[in-house]
């Protein structure tokens, strides 16, 4: 009661202090929403599943969880099941990321010739980019239809096949269905950021060569190359993370048939979370999901760390 | 200097000997293999694309009796006249529109905030809360349904749109933070500084001079952020099952039925999804290459 019988001197001074702590801790103030929202959308449900994991925890009695340490863990490291989808998920990821990056370079050179119809080609490249994943997938899905599918059709044509191959029910030829629909999805991003690359090599350093007389080929190996190294790896670490973390590929072409041939590791922590509805065990694939993902992230950094020491 | 000199005589020499007559040749024989090589490229971009739209103009007759035309036959409108009126689509639309919306503009303040104060505010730790952000982009999304789900129907927003809104805004935020703290940055501090002096706020600085500035900066966040909760697909399956709050790509994924597929009206529903962003991403083409580059070239 006495504050309220003080002068106006000392209030203003109160407000000037009240407003000197806002101004003072807006830079936290400004950065909490978003940092709360990461937290609490983010963050905090990594954990949780870690702690689902622990669990055996099915999703129709989910308040009667019960405890039973790293069991899942145990099941996990002898299920056949995520043992192969772990290996497909390496063996997509290894094959679509190099291809990816080889047809992203090539098309990348070509992007920064300067040509007739260059505008045209930087046009269509984000076409694949803007079309949901899940619906390329279905597209895709379509085309490779062993009775109605076009690329049956033509490779009949063309007699490079005699009859309708089952491009997604035959095992092998799905992984390649697979990875085949990844590239043409993502070859775009690759060759927009290698582009953004290629341009910020110094020109110098292409016109002291043609003084030399250097071919083209010369010219890529010598300078191209070495110096487009930081930006490919950038590329390299945004599409293997992209890659293992596969969904809607996988799901909308083959749902990770025929036989779990092509299923990735988070297709089958899906199927186990809301198919089967086992919680406990889902969380346990999801988190090694995460730890896989998460592993692979810092050793690319490393490698990146390294790169700029030399 | 001198041997600089005789290598290039030397080079040029051997061009004018030899290589003179066949020059011309091998310059066209080059320039035909590019262009043959381009066409083949944009083709392969293009056809998926073109063949949903050819798909989505044929009759049921067509689609069973399938030959080779790569243009369709006759062109048959039904499919579309079928999605509008028989199916959700609209509903989806609609659905896609407000959650995409919703997510654009809230990630977008959240993001201008938090740029800012990292950009351009006196605050600790700076290197560490930009590596934790870019962090949370590399979380896989399957990591942490199982929880969000148990929460989200918990506090009942499973099947609204707010149970779609805050799982991509979170994840739309490291993307955001990192383009716009990019853009900030590159303010000239003299600009603040003088409306400094005239005793204006923080906040009032950033509304009235750094937003206003880069407002085409902010433009492209919005378009990739917009186009990015669009398409998502993992959350918009897992987080709704009634038919009517789904979002388009899962709409159209549960368009297959059980035994068949009806894949000229599939074809219609996706072209009717993919065109309008097809025509934006065209339109501010090169804004969005900048906006996608620009995070992984200059980190």
């Amino acid at each position: 009661m006495k504050l309220s019988n003080n002068t106006e001197n000392l209030k203003k001074r109160k407000t000037g202090f009240k407003e000197g702590i806002v101004e003072r801790n807006l830079g936290y103030i400004l950065l909490a929403p978003a940092v709360i929202t990461i937290g609490i959308i983010a963050i905090f449900p990594i954990l949780k599943t870690f702690w689902y994991s622990l669990f055996d925890m099915q999703l129709q009695n989910i308040t009667s969880p019960r405890f039973i340490g790293i069991d899942n863990y145990i099941k996990l490291s002898q299920d056949t099941t995520f043992l192969q989808s772990l290996r497909n998920t390496v063996y997509f990821s290894v094959l679509s990321v190099i291809l990816e990056l080889l047809i992203g370079f090539i098309a990348a050179l070509l992007m920064d010739l300067k040509f007739k119809g260059r505008a045209f080609l930087r046009a269509t490249i984000l076409i694949p980019w803007a079309i949901p994943g899940i619906i390329i997938a279905l597209i895709f899905q379509y085309m490779f239809n062993d009775r109605l599918g076009i690329i049956n059709v033509m490779l009949i044509k063309f007699h490079l096949i005699n009859s309708p191959v089952l491009w997604l029910g035959t095992k092998g030829y799905a992984m390649w269905s697979v990875i085949v629909v990844d590239v043409w999805k993502q070859v775009p991003f690759m060759a927009l950021i290698l582009v953004a690359g290629l341009q910020m090599i110094p020109k110098e350093l292409y016109e002291s060569c043609d003084v030399d007389g250097a071919t083209y080929l010369e010219k890529l190996f010598y300078i191209t190359i070495p110096q487009m190294k930081p930006v490919i790896m950038v590329a390299l670490l945004f599409r293997t993370m992209g890659a293992f973390k596969v969904f809607d590929t996988i799901y909308g072409l083959t749902g990770g048939g025929p036989g779990n041939s092509t299923s990735s590791i988070s297709v089958y922590a899906y199927k186990t979370l809301f198919n089967d509805l086992d919680f406990g065990y889902g969380s346990t694939i999801a988190i090694a999901t995460f730890v896989i993902i998460f592993i692979l992230c810092l050793g690319y950094i490393k490698l990146l760390g390294t790169e700029k020491e030399d | 200097m001198l041997r600089l000199y005789k290598t290039i005589r030397h080079r040029k020499g051997r061009l004018e000997e030899g290589k003179m007559m066949n020059y011309k040749n091998t310059k066209l024989i080059k320039r035909v293999l590019f262009i043959m090589f381009f066409l083949i490229f944009i083709l392969i971009i293009i056809f998926p694309f073109y063949w949903m739209i050819v798909t989505s103009l044929k009759s049921p007759d067509a689609l069973v009796n399938f030959s080779a035309n790569l243009i369709p036959p006759k062109v048959y409108f039904e499919n579309y006249i079928y999605v509008f009126e028989n199916s959700k689509l609209l509903k989806y639309l609609q659905n896609s529109l407000i959650v995409s919306g919703g997510t654009t503009i809230i990630c977008m303040w959240l993001a201008s905030l938090s740029a800012y104060s990292i950009a351009r505010l006196k605050i600790k730790g700076k290197k560490y809360i930009m590596a934790f952000i870019l962090a949370v982009s590399v979380f896989p999304g399957i990591a942490m349904v199982s929880p969000l789900f148990v929460i989200f129907k918990e506090i009942h927003i499973l099947n609204t749109y707010w149970g779609l809104i805050l799982p991509y805004i979170t994840f739309a935020l490291p993307l955001a933070i990192w383009n716009l703290h990019a853009y900030f940055k590159d303010i000239p501090k003299e600009m603040e500084e003088s409306a400094k002096i005239d005793g204006a706020s923080s906040l009032k600085i950033l509304w009235k001079i750094i937003l206003p500035i880069t407002a085409p900066g902010l433009f492209t966040t919005a378009i990739i952020v917009f186009i990015s909760s669009w398409n998502e697909f993992l959350f918009g399956l897992i987080f709704v099952s009634k038919d009517s709050m789904r979002t388009v790509p899962v709409g159209i994924m549960m368009f297959q039925g059980e035994y068949n597929i009806p894949w000229g009206e599939l074809s219609a529903a996706a072209v009717v999804a993919t065109v309008p962003i097809i025509i934006v991403v065209l339109i501010f083409q090169k804004r969005i290459v900048s906006g996608i580059t620009a995070g992984a070239v200059k980190g």
